[in-house]
């Protein structure tokens, strides 16, 4: 338990610590919001698609928390290149309390991040359907981050080099973010690209977060949580298995 | 009834001879009980032998020196000792357990300083001792008392509470070594331990050092390219080159066996005086050059 919560602190304080990338960490969703969500508001609504900013953000709040939780995984890099990596792999813990520890620090800071987003949703005209549902929200959120944490450690566990982790991760980023629905409804769409979305866990993810906020849902929440569950912890033990090989 | 009398008090001397015979078996056995055995060991690396089929043993509370020029293969060696690598051939045994097999008992039996700076330079110098506590899993109270002794001891303690990214160098290498000493393993390994230290902090770490290995029959292996300090140091020797020990024995005996007055002359006698070119040099050379260009 110590060596879990030392992982998830530190983690934490290294987020606190750094204001500079909290803040240049927000930009890119607020971009989003404010073009995508003014600039397509109109089209949206007289599509009959109702608001487009009440669509939209929780797709954002989504892509926050994505973003933030896969490039976490980069820190495992990192502290190989600086040689706190050593040090936690010759402690006498289990390298799946350490891979745990830095999953739930790395999904603790991703879901703040997108709590953020979801605040400033509100000043742009966002407005939740019932403050009731929050929780259940934020526990999407938490899920969300917790799946894309142990993805991007996974992928960082097997790299030795800081450039090659931010091309795969965006090669991954964008088909996973922009075949979600995150953007658009994923109604009548052409029958490839439904596949796509339906084979893609973010969708589960957005969906869920989309139904406890606005009550807008296209797949059951029921069905959001077991898929979304199912594959983080599948991914969470391939991450611990390839955490635990690691050799320097 | 006399006869009876005199019989008990054999068997009595007898038991007590034979209690004092078990004790001293056993301090026999302790002597020459070795912690660590490593038989027929090898790493390659694509085709390079870094290791090169090298056995020895380390007894248990000896204090072992472990010297080699640049990319001799030292610090590929303690990787593999200390389970953050895996040997191509050949077999280890740290504390009776298998680093590779039995890795988290082979972790419990050791600590580790190493070569090059394992730090967390976000966190202040007292987070990254408090979490080597925690993960060697130091009772609150005892680690707080040790940590303010180490601190102390090496001169950090008013800077406790700064960033390691603004330490010099050679404080942060006494953070480590500092924080490599809050828990007492069985064998502690220092790869390099004094490097960019002043004299005053070398000699005042070594009598730390010493004193555990005395007071809690810590067994210590070290690499170090100061000779001085292995001679003053090191109950016994060995000389690694090119991926293979040369030599092992006491420092008298190295130099008795290579007819010289000193531990360099000795070990420029049984290594050579040429500076080792890159090929030769392969990991422990590319460090060298990182911590180089980082200071």
């Amino acid at each position: 338990m110590g060596v879990i919560y030392v992982m998830w602190s530190r983690q934490l304080k290294k987020y606190w610590r750094s204001r500079a990338r909290m803040i240049g960490a927000l930009g890119q969703p607020l971009l989003f919001l404010l073009a995508l969500g003014f600039g397509f508001g109109p089209i949206f609504e007289k599509a009959g698609g109702g608001s487009y900013i009440q669509f939209l953000a929780p797709g954002i709040i989504a892509m926050s928390i994505l973003f933030t939780a896969m490039f976490t995984g980069i820190e495992v890099i990192w502290d190989r290149q600086f040689g706190f990596l050593k040090e936690t792999l010759v402690a006498p813990v289990s390298r799946s309390k350490i891979m745990i520890g830095r999953t739930l620090g790395g999904a603790s800071v991703a879901v703040i991040q997108g709590f953020v987003v979801f605040l400033i949703s509100l000043f742009v005209g966002f407005k939740p359907e019932s403050l009731i549902n929050i929780p259940l929200a934020i526990l999407f959120m938490f899920f969300i981050a917790l799946l894309f944490t142990a993805l991007g450690t996974a992928i960082a566990s097997r790299l030795k080099d800081m450039q090659a982790f931010p091309l795969i991760i965006n090669f991954l980023i964008m088909p996973v973010f922009f075949l979600s629905g995150a953007l658009f409804p994923l109604n009548d769409l052409p029958r490839a690209i439904e596949i796509v979305t339906r084979l893609n866990p973010l969708t589960y993810g957005v969906d869920g977060l989309r139904n406890t906020l606005t009550g807008a849902s296209h797949v059951n929440l029921f069905v959001d949580f077991t898929v979304i569950i199912t594959v983080t912890l599948f991914i969470g033990i391939i991450g611990s298995y390839l955490f635990s090989k690691i050799e320097i | 009834m006399h006869v009876s009398f005199s019989s008990s008090k054999i068997k009595k001397f007898i038991n007590q001879q034979r209690e004092k015979y078990i004790l001293y078996k056993k301090m026999v056995l302790m002597v020459n009980e070795s912690i660590i055995t490593v038989k027929n060991l090898s790493k390659k690396f694509n085709g390079l032998t870094a290791v090169d089929n090298i056995s020895f043993e380390v007894k248990k509370g000896e204090i072992f020196a472990f010297l080699g020029p640049n990319g001799a293969g030292k610090t590929t060696t303690i990787k593999m000792l200390t389970t953050l690598l895996h040997p191509t051939a050949g077999e280890i045994k740290i504390n009776g357990y298998d680093p590779v097999n039995e890795q988290k008992d082979a972790r419990k039996s050791f600590g580790i300083v190493f070569q090059d700076q394992s730090l967390d330079e976000d966190l202040t110098a007292y987070e990254n001792m408090d979490f080597h506590g925690v993960f060697y899993n130091v009772p609150k109270d005892l680690r707080k008392k040790r940590i303010d002794y180490l601190l102390n001891f090496v001169g950090l303690q008013e800077r406790k509470d700064d960033f390691v990214k603004n330490f010099s160098g050679g404080m942060k290498r006494r953070l480590e070594i500092a924080r490599g000493l809050i828990h007492h393993p069985k064998i502690l390994f220092l790869d390099e331990p004094t490097i960019g230290l002043d004299p005053q902090t070398r000699n005042h770490m070594w009598q730390y050092i010493k004193d555990l290995n005395k007071k809690e029959g810590m067994t210590v292996f070290f690499t170090t390219h100061y000779m001085e300090e292995a001679e003053k140091i090191a109950d016994t020797i060995a000389v690694i080159d090119k991926g293979r020990i040369i030599k092992k024995e006491t420092p008298q005996a190295l130099k008795r066996l290579t007819n010289t007055r000193s531990l360099e002359e000795a070990f420029l006698k049984l290594t050579g005086k040429s500076i080792r070119d890159e090929k030769s040099s392969s990991i422990d050379n590319l460090r060298m050059n990182r911590k180089i260009w980082r200071r």
